[in-house]
């Protein structure tokens, strides 16, 4: 096996267990994509322009609202400016690639992929074909995400709306939040946002969940300031 | 229409910040600070999303036990909590919503 491959395929044995908990995870944004009226084309395709798990659930959120498109976007901005913090992370590592490289790894630089990525380079440092490995780990999730998204998009349809599947959208951003509330500043970050979203529900445009958003990072990042947080939270 | 646009802009914007930083290596400096308030960015988006869904499910704050979303949610958090699995908060969060629904008032 070539050293090309044997890095590729370690990648993609490293994202294995990932991908275990990303398939389901896909199926049910397919489902729900539609549930909240998009078509079949836009669901699926969200799944590769956007490419973003906890964002294209919100997108489908704010389409069942029928928030304005440029509400949509800018959340879309916000909730995956932590990418500039992996990009930001990765960088010293890809520095030697080619534009046409950096590229492609930058298409393919999900929570998952970076997880994986981060950890064998800062164990291996670089190697001539280390890029090989993040790129195994980051095709690998994006065949699956296809994948399991049009297999959604198929069972979805079949599930009546009576079953109220709307409700697994903020069930499944309960479950990405709890796990990040490591410490007082990140709860007191989810706290004040949480309320100030109800208190400027009214607001048009849903331009209440870009303040309340706004005003939790706020909060946090000053309380943060005043005491040394336990344990990190990437 | 509109959604194609969402998704056209909202993949592009997605794809610059992963590529920003791994373009610009060695020609930008991101200040501390918001390093430190990047990490603030998941809890606050998420939270501002789930309150409205759970407290006002229908534009009106509804502090009752009759409030389904809001139970099941609370259910689902102590999952959530306890498992840390993804699956098993949606599974156990479901099931509460539709155990309350059918023996609810």
């Amino acid at each position: 096996m070539s050293e090309r491959s044997k890095y590729f395929w370690a990648g993609v044995r490293a994202e294995l267990p990932l991908l275990i908990g990303v398939f389901p995870f896909g199926m049910i944004y397919g489902a729900l994509a539609l549930d909240a009226g998009l078509s079949n084309a836009a669901a699926q395709m969200m799944s590769s322009m956007v490419f973003a798990g906890s964002a294209q659930f919100i997108t489908t959120q704010l389409v069942t609202e029928s928030a304005p498109g440029f509400v949509i976007v800018l959340t879309i901005a916000v909730v995956n400016l932590r990418h500039m913090l992996y990009s930001a992370s990765l960088a010293p590592y890809l520095a030697s690639l080619s534009t046409r490289w950096k590229t492609l790894l930058s298409y393919l630089l999900t929570d998952e992929a970076y997880a994986p990525g981060i950890v064998h380079y800062e164990s291996e440092g670089v190697k001539p074909y280390s890029h090989w490995f993040l790129f195994g780990a980051g095709l690998a999730l994006w065949m699956i995400w296809q994948v399991s998204t049009a297999l959604g998009i198929f069972l979805g349809a079949a599930i009546p709306e009576s079953w109220s599947l709307d409700f697994a959208l903020p069930l499944t951003f309960i479950a990405m939040v709890v796990p990040v509330l490591k410490n007082r500043p990140a709860i007191a970050a989810a706290l004040s946002a949480g309320c100030v979203a109800i208190a400027a529900y009214s607001l048009p445009y849903k331009l209440g969940l870009i303040l309340a958003a706004l005003v939790g990072i706020l909060i946090g990042t000053l309380l943060e300031g005043k005491q040394s947080p336990k344990g990190g939270m990437l | 229409m509109t959604i194609w646009l969402v998704l056209l802009f909202g993949g592009l914007i997605t794809f610059g910040m992963r590529f920003s930083l791994i373009y610009l290596f060695g020609r930008l400096h991101i200040p501390e600070t918001l390093r430190k308030a990047l990490h603030y960015v998941p809890p606050a988006v998420l939270s501002a999303i789930i309150f409205p869904d759970l407290f006002t499910p229908s534009g009106e704050l509804y502090l009752s036990l009759d409030n389904h979303r809001l139970l099941a949610g609370l259910v689902a958090v102590l999952a959530a909590w306890v498992t840390r699995n993804t699956l098993v908060t949606i599974l156990v969060g479901m099931l509460a919503f539709f155990l309350l629904k059918f023996f609810g008032s």
